[in-house]
Parts: C-alpha cells; sequence; structure tokens
C-alpha cells in the first residue's frame, strides 16, 4: 500500500511539471506526461485483462450452480445422484445418474492406472537413458502428439480400437444369453483411448521436473556405486516425485473432461461400468443429449455439468496444494 | 457512408441465406437450424428485402397472426417452415409452441390457435369435434443393417424383438450366426420416439448404443457386422444395406400408399376447412404446396404428402 502511494505521489508531481511543457509526444522516451499517458492507459489495460478471467471464472461458477441446482432440488439429491436408472423422455422419467457418475470415476481412474506408468517411464527414458538423437526423436513425437485435436483421438478408436474389441467381446461372451453385444463400443476402448489422450500431458510435465533435479545428485548416486537403473527409481524419480503428482492430477483433469474423443467410441447407453458394457460418461451425457432437450430433462443435463465442474474444482484445488506443497520442499 | 455500408452488407447476407435455401434441398436438418440462426439475426435485412420484393407480388402484402401449437416431433419441420413463410411474407407473424400432439389437437378444437401439430392421424373422434386433418408432410423411417447381413426382410413383430432384447442373433431370423448390435438414437431424438412410438415399444428398447446423430448412425451400422439401426429413409445410402419390413420395400411410393408402415403422417389440423381461415392461414398451406415449401419439406428429411 506505501508503495504505491509513493508511486502515486510521484505522478502528481510528474505531470504538474509535465503541464509546463507546451510541447507534446507520443513516443514512450517522449516527455513525462506522454510517459504518465501511456503508464495509466497500460495499467488500465492490465486490470481489464486479468478481471476478463476472473469474471470468466465467476460467470461459469455461478451459472453451472444456478441452472444446475433447480433439477437437482426438483428431483432429489438421493434420486438423482445414486439412482441408476437414466430415462429423461420415459413417461414415468428417472433421472439417475450414478451409472453415469460411477463411469466417469471409474473410466478416469483405469485410464490413469494404464496411461501414467507408460507416461512416466516415457520421461525418463527421454531424461535418463535415451541418447540425444534418439530423444530428439521421442520429445517431438510427444508433443505432436499433444496438439493433435481429441476427435482425431477418437476417430482412431471408432476405426482401430472398436473393432478390435468387438472381435475380443465375441471370443469373451461366445454362447452367452445375458451379454449384450456393443459393438466393441464400450467401456474398455473408452479407457484406452483415454490412456493415449493423456500421455502428452503426463510426460511433459514429468520430464520437466525430472529435468530440474540437479546432476550432482545423479553423479552422488553413481559415484557410490549405484546403478544407473537403482539411480533413477532412488535418487531421481524420489526427487521429482512432487512434479510427477501433479502430471498426474493434470492427467486426471484431462481424461475426466474429455468429451469428444470417448463420445466416438464408448457407445453412450446407460450402464454399469464394466469393460464390455455400452457406458455413458459425464461429458457424452451432457454433448449427446442437450441438442433437442427441453424442460426437466434440460436441467437434469446442466446438473451433470455442475457435477463435472465440482469434480473438475476438486481437481483444481488438489493440484494446487500440490504445487505449493512442491515449493515448500524446494 | 456508414448506411451505405449497412445495406450493401444486409443485400450480401439476405442473399447468402436465400441461395442457401434453393440449393441445399437434400441437405440435413442441421443447416436448416444454422439457416434459421442466420436468418434470425438478420432479420432486418430480410425486411428490407421482403419490402423490395412486395413491389413486385402483391399477395405478400398479407398481415396478420399464424398461431401453432403441438407436437415436439415437428419442430425441426414447423421451425423451418415458419421461417422461411415470414421471409417471404414479412407481414406475417406466425408463432408455434411445441407442448405435445395432443395438447396441439386440444387447443386446436378449442380454437385457442390457429393450427395444431399432430404427428399422428386424427381419431374419428377429434374429426367430429369439426377438426381437418391436413397432412402436410410424411416422416419415414428406415431399418438399416450391415451389408453382410443376409436377412433382408423382418416382420413388425421381430423388429419389436430385436429392440426390446428378445431375439440376439440373426440365425434366429434366418440369417448367418452373428450377434445382433442394437444401434439407436438418443433420448430426446425425434426419431427414436417416432420409431418407439409406431412400434409401440417405449421406454422399452434395450439399445447396445446409443448415437447422437443420423449420420453417425449410418456409420456405425456400415463400420459394425450384426448391427441394426433406424434412420430417416431420405438419408440412406449405398454404405447399408435397407430392409423390407412386412416384404414391403420403403420407397417415397409405398410410404405415400401406406403399405409400409414405419411411417406416420405430419398433420397441421384446422377447426374447419382451409378455406374456411383467415388469410395468413391460407397462404400458409398455400407455401406449404409451392415448390419453395417442398423444398423444406425435403431439407428436413420428409416426404411430401402432395398428390
Amino acid at each position: 500500500m506505501d508503495n504505491t502511494n509513493v508511486v502515486t505521489a510521484k505522478r502528481t508531481v510528474a505531470s504538474n511539471n509535465a503541464e509546463g511543457e507546451k510541447k507534446m509526444s507520443f513516443s514512450i522516451k517522449g516527455g513525462n506526461k506522454a510517459k504518465n499517458i501511456t503508464e495509466l492507459i497500460m495499467e488500465i489495460i492490465f486490470i481489464v485483462c486479468a478481471f476478463v478471467a476472473v469474471a470468466a471464472v465467476l460467470a461459469i461458477s455461478a451459472y453451472m450452480i444456478f441452472s444446475g441446482a433447480p433439477a437437482l432440488m426438483e428431483v432429489g439429491i438421493v434420486d438423482m445422484l445414486f439412482n441408476p436408472v437414466w430415462a429423461p423422455t420415459a413417461s414415468t422419467s428417472s433421472f439417475g445418474i450414478a451409472y453415469i457418475v460411477l463411469t466417469s470415476i471409474i473410466g478416469t481412474a483405469f485410464a490413469i492406472l494404464i496411461g501414467v506408468p507408460v507416461a512416466v517411464l516415457t520421461a525418463v527414458f527421454i531424461s535418463e537413458v535415451a541418447s540425444k538423437p534418439v530423444a530428439a526423436v521421442v520429445k517431438p513425437a510427444v508433443e505432436l502428439l499433444a496438439g493433435i485435436p481429441s476427435v482425431v483421438y477418437g476417430l482412431m478408436g471408432l476405426l482401430m480400437i472398436n473393432p478390435l474389441m468387438y472381435k475380443l467381446e465375441l471370443a469373451i461372451f461366445e454362447g452367452s444369453e445375458t451379454h449384450q453385444f456393443t459393438g466393441g463400443a464400450n467401456m474398455a476402448a473408452a479407457v484406452l483411448v483415454l490412456a493415449v489422450m493423456i500421455l502428452p500431458t503426463v510426460i511433459n510435465v514429468s520430464l520437466t521436473s525430472l529435468r530440474a533435479v540437479p546432476v550432482s545428485m545423479r553423479q552422488a548416486s553413481l559415484a557410490l556405486g549405484a546403478t544407473p537403473v537403482q539411480t533413477i527409481f532412488r535418487v531421481t524419480l524420489p526427487a521429482a516425485r512432487s512434479g510427477v503428482i501433479t502430471a498426474i492430477v493434470l492427467g486426471v483433469g484431462r481424461a475426466i473432461g474429455e468429451a469428444m474423443a470417448i463420445l466416438l467410441v464408448a457407445g453412450n447407453a446407460v450402464n454399469a461400468p464394466l469393460p464390455f458394457n455400452s457406458v455413458r460418461f459425464l461429458t457424452t451425457g451432457i454433448v449427446s443429449e442437450m441438442s433437442y432437450s427441453s424442460g426437466l430433462h434440460r436441467q437434469a443435463l446442466f446438473t451433470i455439468g455442475l457435477v463435472l465442474f465440482v469434480f473438475i474444482m476438486i481437481i483444481n484445488i488438489i493440484i494446487n496444494k500440490l504445487l505449493e506443497g512442491g515449493a515448500e520442499n524446494d | 457512408m456508414k448506411k451505405l455500408l449497412n445495406i450493401a452488407l444486409s443485400t450480401i447476407i439476405a442473399a447468402g441465406i436465400l441461395t442457401g435455401c434453393g440449393s441445399s434441398a437434400t441437405e440435413s436438418a442441421d443447416t436448416t437450424a444454422a439457416q434459421s440462426d442466420a436468418s434470425a439475426d438478420t432479420e432486418n435485412a430480410t425486411e428490407a428485402e421482403g419490402s423490395a420484393e412486395a413491389d413486385a407480388a402483391t399477395d405478400e402484402n398479407i398481415e396478420g397472426t399464424i398461431t401453432m401449437n403441438g407436437s415436439t416431433s415437428m419442430e425441426k419441420f414447423a421451425n423451418a417452415l415458419n421461417e422461411s413463410f415470414m421471409n417471404k411474407y414479412p407481414g406475417v407473424q406466425a408463432t408455434v409452441e411445441f407442448t405435445g400432439s395432443g395438447a396441439g389437437i386440444e387447443a386446436v378444437t378449442n380454437g385457442t390457435v390457429d393450427i395444431g401439430n399432430s404427428s399422428r392421424a386424427l381419431t374419428d373422434e377429434e374429426k367430429a369435434n369439426g377438426l381437418v386433418e391436413n397432412v402436410v408432410a410424411i416422416d419415414g423411417i428406415g431399418i438399416v443393417v450391415n451389408p453382410a447381413t443376409t436377412v433382408d426382410d423382418v416382420t413388425t413383430d421381430q423388429l419389436k424383438e430385436i429392440y426390446t432384447g428378445a431375439v440376439t442373433n440373426w440365425s434366429e431370423l434366418g440369417g448367418e450366426d452373428s450377434q445382433i448390435v442394437v444401434i439407436g438414437r438418443e433420448a430426446s431424438s425425434g426419431t427414436r420416439s417416432a420409431f418407439e412410438e409406431i412400434l409401440g415399444i417405449e421406454d422399452q428398447c434395450k439399445y447396445a448404443q446409443e448415437i447422437d446423430s443420423t449420420g453417425a448412425v449410418m456409420a456405425k451400422v456400415a463400420s459394425t457386422p450384426g448391427a441394426i439401426g433406424y434412420v430417416s429413409i431420405d438419408i440412406i445410402d449405398d454404405t447399408v444395406k435397407t430392409l423390407k419390413l412386412d416384404g414391403v420395400e420403403p420407397t417415397q411410393e409405398t410410404i405415400k400408399d401406406g403399405s409400409y408402415t414405419l411411417q406416420r403422417p405430419f398433420v397441421m389440423a384446422t377447426k374447419g376447412e382451409i378455406s374456411e381461415q383467415s388469410e395468413a392461414v391460407q397462404a400458409l398451406f398455400d407455401y406449404i404446396n409451392s415448390d419453395e415449401g417442398q423444398d423444406i419439406i425435403a431439407q428436413v428429411g420428409l416426404i411430401s404428402a402432395k398428390q
């Protein structure tokens, strides 16, 4: 506060001086008056820019709560969140999103279980193991993977993973009377697509934290007689731990918020989240029914959005805590 | 200067809308929706256009209001119709609500609206109340399967069994030994509600996949062995195989003569004959029967009811 006052005081003096000058110049290097105007205008621009982001967050939060809460109140929290039957247009409509929420949680969890080990080991490979020419091939490939639009991942899943899953499904459930055949559009396919999609996020953030580990730590470990692999798992990775955890949480955020790719591969019928069932995620639930829905049905879709929003908020809070913790450790 | 620019821009936009409507007769209804949005935004532009045209054709000076109420399935058609109708007749204010066929019929019977939209034929009782059944278009639904499927023909009962999960293998219908993958549309789809309503299997369908667009249903059926799906018949192409229903192939003719049963009429019911209605309502029905009106019917994927 004191600093600001001093600055304002100086500025007043400066502008008084500037009034004495007759010639005006708009160059930044020009007279004091021009300088003050530039400073002032830029300051306003900075404030406005900062306000845009804050206003957007506030507006979205308020909007999600105002539009998502009515259906939750009307249907009832228990009837909505803990009821598996989603039949919004039936004559006796039911708005249970339990399976949809579970699908998002379990789908994301398995995508993380598959994707994170691959991603972290890739990061270790690039930073610790690979020779320079090999790393020069792998790293751009990972960066390219990050730039691919999510709908393209979905198309690849549709053309490659779904037919494969259908063959697997036919083999596993041969002669089954109760299983409904989905044609390969199922939970397992969605999990695989999500696992690939989170790779670039997790690899890049892990890589940055691995590279931040001081070389002296590795040298000390090797000098004490540890093998390179022992050094990686006992010294380097533990030292980069907080960065790797942040990477995983970012990956969770990416997986739970993804809509387009899994819309194409998951089948979108509301079922229990088993690997060979056609399933619906929170995101795809909104996307697939928004276009022609109306009334309470539409409000219920906003409630799904609200649930997703709450999940994303929780993940963000975790990231912030982890980043704070990481900073303290350093 | 600014005014001149405004006029120039409006003309360009209006021209864009008009060419868009004329050329894309077979394009999907999504385009129509986009066009309606666009024309709403450029209302001023079209008004200017309209007054210019009005000098040429005196008919278009008709003024009045048209109120409609009824079927949600007819939403796409009614909105597209109203948009282009009001572009041509700027003096007419047409409004439409979507509350369901039953509510629409009740409203027109009570005289609270001019037209009651119904996506089913009127009952004799309703006709006895003085309503006239004006069938404006027909909604036909085709049954498509993967091209590798050997079955050519299903009966209505077999179709019900497939969609309710009683039959799960094509061999039960005399085809090859292959699992049936039941593909349908999302809950709010008009095609889905029509399909389930005509077959009388509302809320009983067991879908393996729920897809949110007609095009995606076609792609899934084309690529998944053993898949079956339903789509508006105007979109069917060579990538899938169309099944006969009870031995009848879905064509314009079989749908018009009623022998293909997976169809429903779109009725715009009026109280009394069309000739007894207001000038604006008469103009609307004339417009539906004109080439422009028939284009709209084709654009939203319906079949003309014009004899």
